[in-house]
């Protein structure tokens, strides 16, 4: 999977856990709780559903590197290169 | 006419505000109207499992409404009714919301059942992952906390007063109406958001246990599936659905000019202590005569009977028997049925059938039970209103049954209001 891929991904997660947010205009690069109404349910929502989607076991300790769209890129990115 | 003293009794608990979601109509006004008309809310049904064809009293009501859909989503279907429904109440009731003080608000909503829904829909989840609990939802336990619905009202309305849900079987909408005015007379609380929900047909479970049990109705046509007293009957129709309705004092009602819809002057509630399932006439009886007897009332003065009748032979028989007991062959009285148009709305049942025959308050007309082609002999009643609306020379009282499995048994008596101090109905 590119990054790009990677990115729609997690877009397509947002839509379905935050149905209300117009995400047109996310910045990339500031954390999806400035500019999203996301509480620490709707983070384990997008880990749930990574680990639905791709078997993907994010352990807690890794949960900061999904604070915004390009780190969680950037994490996602080696783990799903071959998916 | 009222004394002054009668009109400042705290003890007094009226209804101000209605908000419902029934299967035929999203207000109470769709709601009569399709009650007067005959028109049933039956439809066929998808639900996971089951092969045979399933009908349900399926809600259509605006989900997002009152409630964004991310809440939605984190939420439960009956949070969902719960909160339609008590923003459509407490909109009606007129209150000036915005500056009440929520914590003097109080939410009190009957249940059947909570949980099953989700439960059945995370197992069937995990399912589809070779039952890796790792992908059990973490959203599992706020969704099925028994106290979810009510729970859910206050989160959306921000209300920080008391709530809970009453689990109380299929007597639950009176149960909840039961708790609020109790609530009320104590003074724990100002208003009471209150009533009962249901999320039931979600659940297979509920139409594969009715059906083991030779209980779950079926025909051909969905508007005639449901036949309460009819020899023809074959079980019950399940539905989903809410009523809450928001209740004052009679002091604070009238101090606000609030519209009334009618005052809850009697209840009861007993239990059968006699089988987990079947119910005992004896036992509702008492229960229609100890409400009553709160009341301050005979069976001559009940106009409505609204029966809790759910098409089972037994529950049909037996609720008869009941009502022989306590009204005899009194002409004076009508005896109608609501489940005959929308199926059994579980916790959601006593609340939409006392709420269906309020209007007759004001237009004098018992709404029918419909399907009713052949009473079934042992059902000896001779006031049920068959299939068409029955014009009354008056109606002052309603008096609603419902009762539940495990022998719970609950009776409410709402008076007319008169119009000259605030009732809605001349």
């Amino acid at each position: 999977m590119t990054p790009q891929d990677i990115r729609q991904v997690i877009i397509d997660i947002l839509e379905r856990i935050a149905p209300d947010e117009d995400l047109s205009d996310l910045d990339d690069s500031i954390p999806f709780r400035e500019q999203m109404e996301l509480d620490s349910m709707d983070f384990l929502d997008i880990v749930m559903e990574l680990r639905k989607l791709y078997r993907v076991q994010i352990p807690e300790s890794d949960y900061e590197q999904l604070a915004s769209m390009d780190s969680t890129v950037a994490y996602l990115t080696p783990i799903l290169k071959d998916a | 006419m009222m004394m002054q003293d009668q009109l400042q009794d705290e003890n007094r608990i009226v209804i101000t505000g209605v908000g419902l979601a029934a299967p035929n109509g999203d207000s109470l006004d769709e709601y009569r109207a399709a009650l007067l008309a005959g028109k049933s809310g039956v439809q066929p049904f998808e639900t996971r499992y089951i092969k045979q064809p399933v009908l349900a009293g399926i809600c259509h009501f605006d989900e997002i409404r009152h409630q964004k859909r991310k809440e939605r989503r984190r939420g439960t279907r009956a949070g969902s009714v719960s909160i339609y429904c008590a923003n459509e109440a407490v909109i009606d009731s007129g209150i000036d919301w915005e500056n009440y003080k929520k914590d003097r608000v109080g939410v009190y909503l009957g249940i059947t059942e909570h949980g099953n829904v989700e439960t059945e829909s995370e197992i069937f989840e995990i399912s589809q992952f070779d039952y890796d609990t790792k992908v059990w939802s973490h959203h599992h336990n706020p969704r099925t906390v028994a106290n979810n619905p009510a729970g859910e009202v206050t989160l959306n309305m921000k209300i920080t007063g008391p709530h809970l849900t009453v689990g109380a079987a299929c007597a639950a909408g009176n149960a909840g109406f039961i708790q609020g005015l109790q609530m009320l007379r104590l003074k724990e609380v100002d208003l009471a958001i209150a009533g009962g929900v249901s999320e039931s047909i979600h659940t297979f479970g509920i139409f594969a246990s009715f059906a083991s049990q030779g209980a779950m109705a079926w025909h051909e046509d969905p508007a005639k599936a449901s036949r309460p007293f009819d020899i023809n009957r074959n079980g019950i129709v399940v539905a989903e659905g809410g009523g809450i309705c928001t209740l004052e004092r009679l002091p604070d009602a009238l101090k606000r000019g609030a519209k009334i819809y009618g005052e809850i002057v009697g209840y009861a509630m007993n239990s059968d202590a006699s089988d987990f399932v079947l119910p005992n006439a004896s036992r509702q009886a008492e229960c229609i005569a100890l409400a009553l007897k709160k009341a301050n009332l005979s069976a001559d003065d009940i106009d409505i009977v609204s029966s809790h009748a759910t098409a089972t032979e037994q529950g049909d028989i037996e609720e008869s028997r009941a009502l022989k007991a306590a009204f005899g062959d009194r002409t004076t009285v009508a005896i109608n049925n609501t489940k005959s148009f929308i199926g059994h709305a579980m916790g959601a049942a006593g609340a939409l059938e006392l709420l269906g025959n309020i209007p007759s308050f004001g237009d004098r007309i018992a709404h029918a039970t419909i399907n009713l082609d052949e009473q079934d002999a042992r059902c000896d009643l001779h006031q049920v209103v068959a299939n068409r609306p029955r014009h009354m020379e008056k109606v002052e009282y309603i008096l609603n049954n419902s009762f539940g499995m495990l022998g719970i048994n609950s009776v409410v008596i709402v008076k007319k209001f008169p119009a000259e101090h605030g009732g809605v109905y001349e």
